[in-house]
């Protein structure tokens, strides 16, 4: 019976959702090619101010904005205070996590030895990785949240499988707290130098080298190393392990 | 086409959200309509024929391309509050779990 009922008032609001959707937007008829006048051609064309020409690949200095994605220009340049709020976001819930989690409760788990040297030859490949991914965030798809997760991944799969932690609960607590408030210093050195919070202060360079697009790879490894080492720090501090081997 | 994807993957989601009262299907459930409305937010911004938003060594005509990237950066912030939010909801049902012995939320009687 309840299933019957929330099947019928499902079904009513499916039929509200699709009839809005396809009549505000339009969006099941998106028009052919490409229409001129969306509103992210702006961001596309790195002239959200006003300004700038086209932009050519290794060629084009000192843009309004260096970073040859554009999801990541967007991400911790235009809107790098949506993604202070989203780093706040994610430690808030990591505290929680963490606090809920303190059960002191002991899990045994056997580790044969291919576990345990296949997880010792693993992790750095998997933590350079995460490295590589977070420090081209301005160039390829990737960022400080995927190279973060990765970091974590591999600091959680050292910990099972060898039941040794790679770095003491401490120092990742302290690595993440250092990391909030430098994104937070950076933020602030753009208040001061250039009278708005979180712009970008740097000179932005040529297009599509590693060391251009301003304060975007700084911010994007600060937000890399505190995901990772908050992540990390919250599944290694949650539960307690034996080790049996 | 996708935009139809998404709308359904929502309709699925509510529908588990509201047809049942196990804790973890709960969040399965809300995991689904996030992964829907993810995908209806990106496919908004498609365009035809459209590469990723990503100046690269190609030519420079690739720009009028690019599939829309505010969309991108809207579900990339989406993405990463969806898995805090799974993340406390899996803390709380295992909290709930060690205090109740049950993931029902029916099964929790009240004051006895």
């Amino acid at each position: 019976m309840k299933k019957i009922v929330s099947a019928l008032l499902l079904i009513v609001f499916a039929f509200y959702l699709i009839t809005l959707a396809g009549s505000a937007f339009d969006v099941f008829n998106p028009p052919a090619g490409i229409d001129p006048a969306r509103v992210s051609n702006s961001f596309i064309h790195k002239n959200v101010q006003g300004g700038t020409d086209t932009v050519v690949f290794n060629e084009s200095m000192n843009l309004e904005n260096g970073s040859a994605n554009i999801a990541t220009a967007i991400v911790v340049d235009y809107r790098s205070f949506d993604t202070l709020g989203e780093v706040t976001v994610l430690f808030i819930s990591a505290l929680g996590v963490g606090m809920l989690l303190k059960s002191g409760e002991s899990v045994a788990l056997e580790r044969g030895f291919i576990l345990r040297a296949g997880a010792k030859f693993i992790t750095p490949i998997v933590m350079v990785t995460g490295v590589y991914i977070f420090t081209h965030g301005h160039l390829t798809p990737g960022g400080g949240f995927p190279g973060g997760s990765m970091i974590a991944a591999a600091s959680l799969l050292y910990w099972l499988g060898t039941g040794e932690q790679l770095t003491p609960v401490k120092s990742l607590k302290a690595a993440e707290s250092t990391a909030g408030i430098a994104y937070v210093l950076v933020g602030l050195t753009g208040l001061v130098l250039m009278g708005s919070f979180l712009q970008n202060f740097m000179d932005t360079g040529v297009i599509g080298e590693l060391f251009s697009a301003g304060v975007i790879p700084f911010v994007y490894s600060i937000i890399g190393i505190k995901v990772g080492s908050e992540v990390s720090g919250v599944l290694i501090d949650s539960s307690k392990m034996e080790v049996v081997s | 086409m996708m935009q139809i994807v998404g709308l359904i993957l929502v309709a699925i989601g509510l529908y588990g959200l509201v047809s049942t009262k196990h804790v973890i299907r709960m969040l399965i459930a809300l995991n689904i309509l996030e992964l829907g409305a993810n995908i209806w937010i990106i496919s908004i911004g498609y365009v035809e024929g459209g590469v990723a938003p990503i100046y690269t060594g190609e030519a420079a005509s690739v720009a009028s391309k690019f599939v829309d990237p505010l969309p991108q950066a809207m579900v990339l912030t989406a993405i990463v509050i969806g898995f805090g939010v799974t993340a406390l909801g899996l803390a709380f049902a295992r909290r709930m779990h060690m205090q109740y012995g049950t993931y029902d939320l029916s099964e929790i009687g009240g004051e006895e």
